[in-house]
């Protein structure tokens, strides 16, 4: 009863609140870009030893800044816990949000937020100790399933089960770092979460090369940025300088090598690269600003999540299109 | 018969009554119960402080610039503590983002607090009490203005820079100065004859009670910024501290109102007799001899109080135990030595609580002039 009243005046607030136009002017006025990110999730933003952010969601929040202040490091990071992040957003704290927030349509159609993108296609993945010496998730009928508590996850494990047939024990923890200490202590035979919290989850072991990420995916997790509903222009910045990041990638533009191709005869990269800025309210050097000073797309994954970094995530669904995996971003022209 | 005219020397105790054999005896080993338990408990400490010992001071590796060297080479964890997870990020864990170059501030502003209290301890200081008064009321302002900066050419640094210990320390102390104040009026306005007085402080005191903590740090982080004007934003730190400070003061007001309670009448009486007016006769009669007796209950409530800061973290503010958490536990380079954060956590903690109840004893007894029975 309370929660439900407490979920009304919130609804209320938000409703009250939606129409907000003019994000552009207001960061450009203030020089500064406001993002909320996540207080900490390993490769996706985290704060070094100096205190700089860093992740693939803080990239796109760099991209961002980039492409409107022509500076990739005029970001203001608002570390934000999953409870406050869409709050942060409607109040005008933030004026977007990468904190790998998954897009459904219940928090597109109800909070007054729209999605702006995916930049990183997560899904619910098991990992198992080699010992156990299993190499699907079909042959687990009978496992006892570490889990955290009061996460979409548990469901979906659930349905994925009944779906084949098969039964489990859950032995349920209440944060991540528990969950994990559960699978190490021997407790469960396999562990189920995000697939790209498995891997930073398998670091933490004593022993990592105890364990196996199994290739079965049960569910969909598209994460992306966020902004609020009722400012098509900037929805539309942020929609895009996620999307100069994959195109970029596409194209093979890199932090590297843009400088040259700056000249380049390519009529795709030509158009990339010059005269689209108007269009968003931004200068020319927009995407230039960007793959510069960001990086592209695998840039950006390589360097926080995949090979260059210790979580060594492959790419699988976040490849390109033209490489087996579903990044797609509309063309630039 | 055996007569003696002199007084035979003291023969020593009888071998069984005295000396180690005998306190273990007496304290260890009385009978077959406790017997029992004292083998069950040894062979408990036998199996688990060596183990401890060994992990944290044998084993371990103090000082490392990276991860890897807690680790084998194929990524397996060495068998002792890592503390180069503490000593290399030693700097985050106390100041948070705060700026490095600008650290020297927070670290004046702990200084001169140090420097103002100590003259406190000693009997023969002249005038404590303007001192008092100057760490209470203006070394505040002027800590405030170190830390945040924005004025006399100092580097603005924005709260959500603030973190680490400095952060806990600031809120513990923010919240135990401001909770003893309004916790004292609310508690004398609850024992006022007043009736709106009165029935105002029942009313704060008895909102502020029924709520979880957490739950008054929920509204200040997830709802309030929902009704203020769009565009109005209150600084996340500051909500939080009138949250904790508003939650703790109906707390404090109760400690003090059972001191206020415990004070023989004839005090009131004797005071009011002597013709002093409200104010004075609470200050000068019966607050002193209140307050001292309810030191514990106060010092119980501000070691609550500073371990309760801790809750900060779930809305995003990173105190001593989210730094180490979120910050250093995220971080890809220091991945898996969640162990050893939490355990040093655990232990600064502890010295902060253990000292400050170590010092209300003291305290105790300096002001205790043998009233009770």
């Amino acid at each position: 009863m309370r929660k439900s009243l407490l979920l009304g005046l919130a609804t209320a607030a938000i409703f009250s609140t939606t129409a907000q136009a003019g994000t552009l002017e207001d960061v450009k006025k203030a020089g500064v870009l406001k993002c909320g990110v996540s207080t900490g999730l390993g490769g996706f933003s985290a704060a070094d030893d100096k205190g700089n952010w860093k992740g693939l969601d803080v990239d796109v929040c760099r991209a961002v800044a980039a492409a409107v202040l022509g500076d990739a490091t005029k970001v203001k990071y608002n570390p934000l816990t999953a409870k406050e992040r869409f709050t942060a957003l409607q109040s005008g704290e933030i004026d977007m949000l990468s904190r790998n927030t998954t897009w459904t349509l219940t928090r597109d159609g109800s909070l007054g937020l729209n999605f702006a993108g995916v930049n990183y296609y997560d899904g619910q993945g098991f990992m198992v100790t080699k010992a156990l010496g299993v190499d699907s998730a079909l042959k687990l009928d009978g496992a006892a399933v570490c889990i955290q508590a009061g996460t979409t996850t548990e469901l979906n494990l659930a349905d994925y089960f009944k779906a084949n047939n098969m039964k489990y024990k859950a032995i349920t923890f209440d944060t991540s770092d528990q969950t994990i200490k559960g699978f190490e202590a021997g407790r469960c035979d396999m562990l189920t979460s995000d697939q790209s919290q498995l891997y930073s989850l398998r670091i933490k072991l004593a022993k990592p090369d105890t364990a196996i990420v199994l290739p079965e995916v049960i569910s969909k997790e598209p994460l992306g940025p966020v902004v609020r509903q009722g400012d098509d222009q900037w929805f539309n910045i942020v929609r895009w300088s996620l999307n100069a990041m994959i195109n970029a990638e596409e194209m093979g533009l890199t932090s590297a090598n843009i400088k040259s191709m700056k000249d380049s005869k390519d009529p795709g990269i030509q158009r990339m690269l010059g005269g689209q800025g108007e269009k968003l309210g931004l200068d020319d050097n927009w995407s230039a600003n960007i793959i510069e000073q960001v990086g592209n797309y695998g840039e950006s994954f390589e360097r926080n999540v995949g090979t260059g970094s210790p979580l060594k995530i492959g790419r699988g669904l976040n490849a390109l299109w033209s490489k087996g995996g579903i990044m797609y971003a509309p063309p630039i022209r | 018969m055996y007569v003696t005219d002199k007084i035979l020397p003291e023969l020593p105790a009888p071998s069984n009554s005295k000396g180690i054999v005998h306190w273990l005896k007496t304290n260890l080993f009385n009978g077959p119960i406790n017997t029992i338990f004292t083998l069950l408990a040894a062979f408990v400490l036998y199996k688990v402080i060596p183990p401890a010992i060994e992990w944290a001071f044998i084993d371990a590796i103090w000082f490392a610039d990276s991860s890897s060297e807690c680790k084998l080479a194929n990524g397996d964890r060495k068998d002792g503590a890592c503390w180069a997870f503490i000593t290399n990020r030693f700097d985050q864990i106390m100041y948070g983002f705060y700026p490095e170059a600008e650290r020297w501030r927070p670290n004046l502003a702990g200084i001169m607090l140090v420097l103002l209290t100590i003259p406190l301890f000693f009997e023969k200081t002249p005038k404590k009490a303007w001192l008092g008064g100057f760490i209470l009321v203006i070394f505040p302002f002027i800590a405030f203005v170190l830390i945040r900066g924005g004025y006399f050419g100092l580097e603005q640094v924005d709260t959500g820079k603030w973190g680490g210990l400095m952060l806990t320390l600031i809120i513990s102390l923010v919240g135990i100065l401001f909770a003893l104040l309004f916790g004292t009026i609310l508690a004398l306005g609850r024992r006022s004859s007043m009736p709106i007085v009165k029935s105002l402080s029942v009313v704060f005191i008895e909102f502020w009670r029924g709520v979880p903590l957490i739950t008054v740090l929920f509204m200040s982080s997830v709802m309030l910024p929902l009704f203020l004007p769009e565009g109005t934003t209150f600084d996340k730190l500051a909500r939080a501290m009138i949250g904790i400070i508003l939650f703790q003061s109906a707390y404090v007001a109760e400690v003090v109102r059972g001191g206020l309670q415990a004070i023989p009448k004839g005090q009131y009486e004797a005071a009011a007799a002597m013709g002093l007016s409200y104010w004075k006769s609470m200050f000068l009669i019966i607050l002193p001899q209140a307050m001292k007796l309810v030191i514990p209950g106060l010092v119980n409530t501000f070691i609550a109080l500073f371990k309760d800061t801790t809750l900060v973290l779930i809305i995003g503010l990173f105190d001593l135990l989210a730094i180490i958490e979120n910050v250093l536990g995220a971080d890809n380079a220091w991945l898996g030595f969640h162990t050893e954060g939490l355990v040093f956590a655990a232990f600064v903690f502890w010295m902060f609580c253990f000292s400050l109840s170590r010092y209300s004893m003291a305290l105790e007894r300096k002001l205790d002039t043998g009233h009770r029975n």
